[in-house]
């Protein structure tokens, strides 16, 4: 006998099996696959969404999402978080500038992917810092996401006036050298950031679930998109992000993400540990 | 329909999970004094701090504390004998593979870490098998997850409210569900140390 006692698995409980058909039958009908994402919040954001949609069950939103495509559409804006904020980790993005920068600098041109931008906010803050770091004209900027809904968003660079305040304390704290207020034009509760920021960069839709790698980057931004995700999932997220990186190149990870738990942690080697940087190669 | 009583002696414990706000260093560190280093059953513990500021809640209790103290972090299995904290501006569940994931969905109940997201998902998780503990506090959160792991059958033990140093927390959850146990931490701390052994046979 081993000596270790290892304890059962509770039974799948109702609700966890109708939400596994759910996925399944999106992944059938949609090919958006959300069957790897970690159950505990995902049951959460479904249990939600059916509180907002007034249904009574899991089985019955199955029921209706699968024949109403418009339905559909409402649901993804629950199954993904569009949760984010410019220069969020302040400590991030000066480790970019003081650590990162200086090689890239190096390159002919560099290619930035930002994984998982959802609204945009991530990109802009990026745009900036390259623009001041003299990089952005020789840049290529590429923002991915599933939900189509915010990457429109993400487009346009329009943000809500509420949110300013805080973004500007975050880019003071993230070594910005210019005034914040240089990079956007205030009207009525929006700000809408200077559109030649991403004017060249490429927002497309992007699964890291399902799609592949199209192109060598240099920089792979990926910020709070992995926690939604198990670690299956995880490991082919990290695995596309190696692939794409050029040797001896930057990926940069949520404050509290870690490639400790994944089958690549030997195939990064932390560049900035504290700010959750890595470098492709041991 | 009743639950029949917790039962320390025929159920078996395999995490304890843990929720405060204000006053919740101090309670928890009566709670947890004197804990052994040969200490067994992992807990994890949401306290409310203020988001934009790191927390050295697991520094500050690992000197407290002769057994190993963690901020949780994304995918981390929980370890047997181990302290884990939630880290601020996420939100911490325990995921079936008995491995922690975070999440930045907005707050709940004005919280994040939410105390109700943590219990809530240890319910799921270890059924029967869990206890959890609510302390002082100046909001409600917590008292749906509690409610939960009752529901799971579970164990639930909360605060004296006329001991806590705000009483809103445990008098939030008491009036949501009649929970096994309401102490003062020094019994709570011996009902703790009861689960523990009966985690060991």
């Amino acid at each position: 006998m081993n000596a270790e006692y290892t304890p059962p698995l509770q039974p799948l409980s109702d609700t966890e099996i109708e939400l596994r058909l759910l996925m399944e039958a999106i992944y059938l009908k949609y090919s958006y696959d959300f069957r790897n994402y970690t159950l505990a919040s995902q049951k959460r954001r479904v249990l939600h969404a059916l509180d907002q949609l007034g249904l009574p069950s899991i089985s019955a939103l199955q029921e209706k999402v699968l024949r109403d495509t418009a339905l559909f559409g409402r649901l993804l804006q629950f199954l993904t978080i569009p949760v984010s904020e410019m220069f969020r980790d302040p400590a991030y993005f000066l480790a970019l500038r003081r650590h990162v920068v200086p090689i890239l600098h190096t390159y002919p041109s560099v290619k930035v992917w930002v994984a998982g931008c959802s609204t945009g906010e991530e990109v802009f803050s990026l745009a900036i810092l390259l623009r001041e770091e003299g990089l952005l004209e020789r840049t290529q900027i590429y923002a991915t996401d599933i939900n189509p809904a915010s990457l429109e968003k993400a487009r346009l660079g329009i943000f809500p006036l509420e949110a300013l305040r805080g973004y500007t304390a975050n880019y003071q704290r993230a070594g910005g050298l210019n005034a914040f207020s240089d990079y956007y034009t205030a009207a009525y509760d929006a700000a809408r950031f200077d559109p030649s920021l991403c004017a060249d960069a490429i927002f497309a839709d992007h699964s890291l679930a399902t799609d592949s790698v199209f192109a060598e980057t240099q920089l792979v931004s990926c910020r709070n998109v992995l926690i939604y995700f198990n670690r299956q999932l995880q490991d082919r997220a990290l695995g596309l992000f190696h692939e794409s990186l050029s040797h001896r190149c930057f990926l940069g990870l949520g404050s509290k993400e870690s490639i400790d738990f994944s089958s690549y942690a030997d195939r990064f080697a932390p560049h900035a540990r504290a700010e959750r940087i890595y470098r492709k190669g041991p | 329909m009743k639950k029949p009583p917790f039962s320390p002696d025929r159920q078996r414990v395999e995490a304890v999970v843990l929720g405060a706000s204000a006053g919740g260093i101090d309670a928890l560190s009566v709670l947890l004094d004197g804990l052994p280093a040969n200490w067994r059953i992992p807990m994890t513990a949401v306290l409310h701090l203020p988001e934009a500021h790191e927390s050295r809640l697991a520094e500050i209790f690992a000197q407290r504390l002769p057994i190993p103290v963690h901020e949780a972090a994304d995918k981390m299995p929980l370890a047997a004998g181990s302290l884990y904290f939630a880290p601020p501006g996420y939100h911490l569940s325990i995921e079936r593979e008995r491995c922690f994931s975070l999440s930045c969905e907005p707050p709940v109940r004005f919280s994040r870490p939410s105390i109700d997201v943590l219990m809530a998902s240890a319910a799921d998780t270890y059924g029967s098998a869990v206890a959890g503990f609510l302390l002082t506090g100046a909001n409600d959160d917590g008292a749906e997850g509690l409610h939960r792991i009752h529901l799971a059958g579970g164990l639930t033990a909360v605060q004296d409210p006329k001991e806590a140093l705000i009483s809103i927390m445990p008098s939030a959850a008491i009036a949501r569900h009649a929970p096994d146990h309401v102490l003062p931490l020094r019994e709570l701390r011996a009902l703790l140390l009861q689960l523990e052994s009966a985690h060991a046979h």
